[in-house]
């Protein structure tokens, strides 16, 4: 229970965790759906979240905060933007541009690397090879691989994705 | 010579390829009816030995003797990981399995767990690909309705379930045992080997990883026959006992500076210049190449006068790369300073060591910081030799990490500075014309994340 004695994870969360519970010999394998699971509903993992997983689980809270900080993916203090955008930095795609599209997107929506906009729209996020390497530069955002970027296609992204922009 | 004509990627770009309904109608699963119905778990072993198929995910090593490895007569449970977490820089080719095939995927990795008596099989699959997890989990439950999975599969006394479990973006969960360490849900670290996980493996049970491509491979082997996989590529050399031959299709990944990226298929052997030139559409822009990674940024650097090396499992040893690695050729143009190709597949490395091991974890943010000074015009004469030092010491080769990842983020310094040292002098000599002769101690690293 949270301060206010209320839980973090809804009835319709802890059963989209709880049904992957047949598929493993343990409750620990499901640590990482688990996270994903709260992380798609709240767009973070608070260490409120955590301690219910645990819960969950049959593990200390301090055994899912272990792997959690591992992976460097989900943030814990406040949630990502309404799009998450993955920019890839890795060599495919900066050998066409990557880092410069990169630039571009923050200065634009004036914001660093990691950072979300005032308005909650958009976190740009550096991101490490995304597999897309015939279409670079790219980007990965929800589910979408945006393709073969360029500084104007990158506006038009930010105006979609509801991001005033500086330019 | 003929072109040759595409085995693994036949379906790709046929409407709705990832049906299963396309699949069955090209043929699919009959590889499976046939095995199920005709051959013993031992003689699939066999059949897989006998056709040379190495593992495609990086190291190489022969598919039928790793299955062998598992112990005899084990009570079980027996797992299958199949290791979907293509992250090596540069590299796709799953991607395009999995989303545009993934029946083959799954018709190999049944034939897999048949051979190796495993009774549930996890596709351990990179976050970065939300695509091919909407196909790989519709066409697994395709796959159920047609009863290939589930229980007594086509009736007989083997039942099989196959499972989809999402990464969170960790280059070190490509690494098997760092792979079982994350579906187990830990942090990612390698095991110390031995035991190998065909011994004590995922939940600590007799447990096979094999890589996309290599389990592919299987259903062509087992429709086809080992002769026929034999018959492509590059025989093993008669004068040299660890060459274990180099057989089959493989999926080339072409990406950088051409004027056609892209995914190829071909069999194993074709030089890198052939495959840029032929496939790739030749360096972008009218331009020369200055260097190109031979497969992955893991397996260091050829440069423009080393592309008559042949891209199979030996060819790229001899040029002093790492090893064919994942067969993705990245091309670097004659434009590009090398300073800034090395910093940036070290920035990945540094960012990518789990940081278990000291000499990995140190050794990649050291270089690092070395090279963000080297760009920032403070580069010293000196640096180079400690890059080198450190690319020296870490890894397995050098013996000083338990996983092969200190290797790939060694290789690029070592190739990089060896092959174009003349580049990097003069870069530090124009850029700190004052200090590149300082060799007093540099205070502070730069405190970077790791993962």
């Amino acid at each position: 229970m949270s301060e206010n004695g209320k839980s973090i994870l809804t009835p319709a969360m802890i059963a989209e965790i709880e049904a992957y519970f047949p598929r493993y010999p343990n409750k620990r394998a499901v640590t990482l759906p688990a996270l994903h699971v709260v992380n798609n509903h709240l767009h973070y993992v608070p260490l409120q979240a955590v301690v219910e997983i645990a819960g969950l689980l049959g593990l200390h809270p301090a055994e899912v905060q272990d792997t959690l900080t591992f992976y460097q993916f989900f943030a814990q203090d406040a949630p990502h933007g309404e799009t998450q955008a993955w920019v890839c930095r890795s060599i495919a795609c900066a050998l066409r541009g990557g880092e410069d599209v990169m630039a571009h997107m923050c200065h634009q929506a004036g914001i660093e690397p990691g950072q979300t906009t005032p308005n909650g729209k958009l976190t740009i996020e550096a991101a490490e090879c995304l597999g897309a390497c015939e279409f670079a530069p790219c980007i990965l955002a929800g589910e979408t691989v945006h393709k073969d970027l360029t500084n104007e296609k990158a506006d038009a992204l930010l105006t979609q994705w509801g991001v005033a922009t500086h330019g | 010579m003929a072109e040759f004509q595409p085995v693994l990627l036949a379906n790709v770009g046929k409407p709705d390829s990832h049906r299963i309904a396309v699949y069955e109608a090209a043929g699919g699963y009959s590889a499976l009816k046939k095995a199920l119905k005709e051959m013993s778990p031992e003689q699939v072993v066999e059949l897989v030995k006998s056709s040379g198929l190495r593992g495609r995910g990086g190291a190489g090593f022969p598919c039928g003797l790793k299955w062998s490895f598992l112990p005899k007569n084990h009570p079980g449970p027996v797992y299958m990981c199949v290791n979907a977490d293509e992250s090596e820089p540069a590299t796709f080719n799953n991607r395009i399995l999995m989303e545009e095939d993934p029946h083959q995927l799954i018709e190999g990795t049944i034939l897999g767990c048949y051979a190796t008596r495993a009774s549930t099989a996890y596709i351990y699959l990179r976050y970065e690909y939300p695509t091919a997890l909407k196909r790989l989990e519709s066409a697994i439950q395709e796959a159920y309705a047609k009863g290939y999975l589930g229980k007594n599969i086509l009736g007989l006394d083997f039942s099989l379930d196959i499972y989809v479990h999402r990464g969170a973006a960790a280059y070190i969960c490509g690494e098997e045992t760092g792979l079982i360490e994350s579906l187990e849900g830990k942090r990612a670290w390698p095991r110390i080997k031995p035991p190998f996980p065909a011994v004590e493996g995922l939940f600590r049970k007799p447990t096979v990883v094999n890589n996309v491509e290599t389990l592919c491979c299987v259903t062509h082997i087992a429709a086809r026959g080992a002769d026929w996989f034999k018959s492509i590529g590059v025989p093993a050399d008669p004068n040299n006992p660890r060459d274990a031959g180099s057989y089959g299709p493989k999926l080339y990944c072409i990406s950088g500076h051409v004027n056609k990226p892209g995914c190829y298929e071909l069999p194993l052997g074709i030089s890198c210049g052939e495959l840029i030139d032929r496939h790739g559409g030749g360096v972008w822009k009218g331009r020369k190449a200055k260097a190109a990674v031979p497969g992955g940024i893991s397996m260091g650097l050829l440069t423009a006068a080393e592309f008559d090396c042949p891209l199979d499992f030996v060819g790229p040893g001899r040029y002093g790369c790492l090893g064919l690695g994942t067969a993705a050729v990245t091309v670097v143009d004659e434009t590009v300073p090398i300073v800034d190709f090395l910093h940036n597949t070290t920035r990945f490395m540094a960012h990518e060591s789990c940081g278990q091991c000291t000499p990995c974890r140190e050794g990649t943010a050291w270089a690092l910081s070395m090279l963000n000074r080297i760009k920032a015009g403070k580069g010293r004469l000196r640096d180079l030799d400690l890059i080198l030092e450190i690319g020296d010491n870490i890894g397995i080769i050098p013996g000083t990490t338990i996983c092969g990842l200190a290797d790939g983020a060694a290789w690029p310094m070592k190739n990089a500075i060896r092959k174009f040292r003349g580049e990097f002098e003069e870069y530090i000599k124009r850029t700190n014309p004052r200090g590149h002769m300082e060799t007093d101690a540099v205070p502070a690293l730069q405190v970077i994340g790791v993962h």
